[in-house]
């Protein structure tokens, strides 16, 4: 059977609450079948508004929305067969864990046996079998989080959102529970549409991220692309840590360009700026600047540290470079560690492809 | 903890429980004084009301220090079926002569003649004898007495005297269900066509039971919409809510009055609109009607505010869940959302109920004949026939029957699922 590439598709949607402002604006955006897309973005981005008008809570202003090629704007929350698994859990508190797992095959009418086969192969596969007969108040945080994980795949739903389901867990069980879902998706092959506004669990989990900004996808693309070649300042800042100079293209070609800084000229791989002139900001991952570069390379500097922070497994080091006292450095922290100190002058040196000359900010 | 365990010991070398103790007392005198003054104020305004309406219920002391000779002699009176010796006569009679000189003979003849008619004729025309001198204290005062008048020959009316020896009874408690003591001390039903105070209980009953059910049913839809409508709509929401409890409730009965009345302003409508002819307006007023709609109106807040505030705990997102896990709305409500309110429910079902077992002012004013409770026929007898006594069994009664509710309610829901905010 070969897999839809458009699974769900957001067709043109638009999305307004008060008539006045979109929040979401001429949405477009195809999920494939057994993907696992992640709508990555600031609060106040629409990420949470899509995610809400696919589980039928919110209504296109504007717009289709399709599943499995069936337009489902109008149909009601509860027969679109889409799992959900909210922000706070919403498990039901006066039902036991059981009764939570049987209560969408319950509304169903399956019978009594299948439901019991069903609740315990959902709660093996978050490991938590023997846990039927508690309520949702005796459990633990991570664990309430995997019967709203169990209970939204019990009954095989073709599409299952989460709302920042771990929100609310402290880190070390968020990224343990990150690979959990990401290998209960393997294992089952279920659509998953994720919503977050952290974006290393964006980066672990994802097939795909969908980055919002102001009501718009700003760049959808695999992880490693999101990270390596953002497509415009927004994404570059947005994902990961990120060197900015702002200048003007002076000089252009194929996959060079010149950009005059305030009393400099760097070079930079030009990504969207097309003629001489335009004002651009020139992004750089704070990892791709060496320090005192053995080989050749297209720009290279000198530099002051302003100051050095210890990060267990690597520096960072912040220099006054090119007029700016915001240039980040990150050194691995290895044997054969560099005596890094304030005030000392340091050489630096970056190529030219690494250097993506954006939109300005 | 197992006896085992060795003691634990402070650096000092006192226990640890003692040392804890003794840390905790000087806080937990602290508390005690802090709460002193709410406690002394209910035991004077609540506690000691309380006994001393229990001690006017029972208290049957009157006759038992009028008549202490005839009492004790009555000890002697062994075949209750005829009439007493010679000595019941001489203790009753000086008993008698004793009240007579005090000006207190009256008295007993009133008390008496409740217990069986006719005593306070009889009584009387003592009286007149012992005040003419008439008798002869060393002849046979037996004779001398069951010769003035019938009744004195009849045992019944020593049985009557008797039946008033003990000092405490529950004769008043009975009178509230009525029932009496027969003469022959056993219970017996008061005449059918004479019975008003069962017929009261079970009207309280069925009007609190209908109020609390109609303020369920318009509370519920009200505490749903003020909790989840927006800030600025349920503010506005809730100040309609409370608005009645700002009012006085004399003046909100008032205006049911103005409202209800057959000449009043709903009236009025129904003819405008046609629903009744205008010579055929119904009453709605002085009948079970008007204390239904007015008490209604008057205890809803007491279900509307418990219900929210548990309501307003309700995250809107269990709802979605439901919804989204394939219930329709109405499973998602009945499964998820009012098996949550439930503690609210009983809280403010509890709390009308019991408010309204008790309503004394809403339908003393347009209750009319058939729309009044028991509390006012409690204030009846407080005020009008003074019986105090009458009206503290009642009053107790009604008391316990709110703490047999809560006991109920207890066994059923449990008192520790109510929220009331």
């Amino acid at each position: 059977m070969s897999k839809n590439p458009e699974f769900v598709k957001f067709d043109k949607v638009d999305k307004s609450y008060d008539g006045k402002v979109l929040v979401v604006k001429d949405l477009q955006l195809d999920i494939a079948e057994g993907e696992f897309i992640t709508m990555l973005g600031p609060s106040g981005s629409g990420k949470t508004t899509c995610l809400m008008m696919l589980a039928g809570f919110e209504t296109p202003t504007h717009g289709e929305i399709l599943l499995d090629g069936n337009i489902i704007s109008n149909i009601p929350p509860h027969k679109r067969g889409i799992g959900m698994v909210f922000q706070n859990y919403a498990l039901f508190p006066h039902m036991t864990v059981y009764e939570n797992l049987a209560f969408p095959l319950r509304v169903r009418k399956v019978e009594k046996d299948e439901i019991d086969k069903k609740v315990d192969k959902a709660l093996s596969m978050v490991s938590l079998s023997g846990f039927e007969t508690r309520m949702p108040a005796q459990l633990s945080g991570g664990q309430q989080q995997r019967v709203a994980v169990a209970r939204a795949l019990v009954f095989d739903p073709a599409v299952v959102l989460m709302d920042e389901p771990l929100g609310a867990l402290d880190k070390n069980l968020r990224e343990s529970m990150q690979y959990e879902i990401k290998h209960i998706h393997e294992s089952i092959g279920v659509t998953v549409v994720y919503v977050t506004h952290d974006q290393s669990e964006a980066l672990t989990m994802s097939n795909r991220i969908a980055v919002f900004n102001d009501g718009k996808v700003q760049q959808l693309s695999n992880p490693a692309e999101l990270y390596e070649k953002p497509v415009n300042s927004f994404v570059a800042e947005f994902i990961g840590e990120n060197n900015t100079f702002n200048g003007e293209v002076i000089d252009i070609a194929k996959d060079k360009c010149k950009v005059k800084l305030a009393n400099s000229e760097i070079l930079a791989n030009p990504i969207s700026v097309k003629s001489k002139g335009e004002k651009t900001t020139v992004s750089l991952r704070p990892e791709r600047a060496l320090i005192n570069p053995t080989d050749k390379m297209d720009n290279m500097f000198t530099g002051k540290i302003e100051e050095v922070i210890y990060h267990g497994d690597h520096t960072r080091v912040r220099l006054n470079l090119l007029g700016s006292s915001e240039f980040i450095l990150k050194v691995p922290n290895s044997t054969s560690n560099l005596e890094l100190k304030v005030s000392q002058d340091i050489n630096i040196g970056w190529n030219s492809v690494d250097a993506r000359a954006l939109d300005p900010k | 903890m197992s006896s085992e365990t060795k003691q634990i010991l402070t650096t000092d070398g006192i226990p640890l429980e003692v040392s804890l103790k003794k840390a905790e007392k000087k806080n937990k005198i602290k508390a005690f004084l802090l709460v002193a003054p709410l406690l002394l104020f209910l035991v004077i305004t609540y506690i000691f009301p309380i006994g001393d309406m229990f001690m006017r219920s029972v208290d049957d002391r009157m006759v038992t220090n009028m008549l202490p000779k005839t009492f004790k002699a009555m000890e002697k009176w062994e075949n209750l079926d005829e009439l007493p010796p010679e000595e019941v006569y001489r203790g009753f009679y000086e008993d008698y002569k004793l009240l007579a000189e005090n000006q207190q003979h009256g008295k007993l003849g009133q008390r008496l003649n409740k217990e069986k008619n006719g005593f306070n004729t009889i009584t009387k025309k003592l009286f007149r004898q012992i005040k003419r001198k008439k008798i002869d204290e060393s002849a046979s005062l037996k004779e001398q007495i069951n010769k003035l008048h019938k009744r004195w020959r009849d045992v019944e009316y020593w049985q009557a005297i008797k039946r008033t020896a003990p000092p405490y009874t529950a004769s008043k408690y009975l009178k509230g269900m009525d029932m009496y003591f027969a003469a022959d001390g056993s219970i017996a039903q008061v005449d059918e066509d004479r019975r008003i105070h069962r017929i009261l209980w079970l009207r309280t009953l069925e009007i609190a039971f209908f109020v609390t059910l109609f303020c369920f049913f318009m509370g519920y839809p009200i505490a749903h919409l003020l909790a989840t409508l927006p800030m600025k709509y349920s503010n506005l929401l809730m100040i309609c809510v409370l608005l009645p409890f700002w009012t006085s409730l004399l003046v909100r009965t008032a205006s049911w009055m103005i409202l209800l009345q057959q000449q009043g302003i709903v009236n009025d409508f129904f003819v405008m609109i046609g629903l009744v002819a205008d010579d055929n307006r119904p009453e709605m007023m002085y009948n079970k009607v008007g204390t239904y709609v007015a008490m209604t109106q008057i205890l809803l807040p007491f279900m509307v505010l418990p219900l929210y505030s548990v309501m307003k705990t309700i995250s809107p997102s269990l709802m979605r869940a439901g919804k989204s896990l394939g219930g329709t709305p109405f499973v998602a409500f009945w499964k998820v959302y009012f098996p949550l309110t439930i503690p609210g429910i009983g809280a403010g079902c509890l709390l009308v109920f019991i408010l309204a077992i008790g309503y004394y002012i809403t339908p003393a004013l347009v209750g009319g004949a058939s729309g009044t409770l028991i509390s006012n026929q409690i204030a009846f007898h407080m005020k009008t026939t003074l019986d105090w006594s009458f009206a503290s069994a009642m009053g107790l009664m009604l008391l316990t029957g709110v703490l047999v509710i809560y006991w109920i309610y207890n066994k059923l829901v449990g008192v520790d699922n109510i929220k009331l905010g």
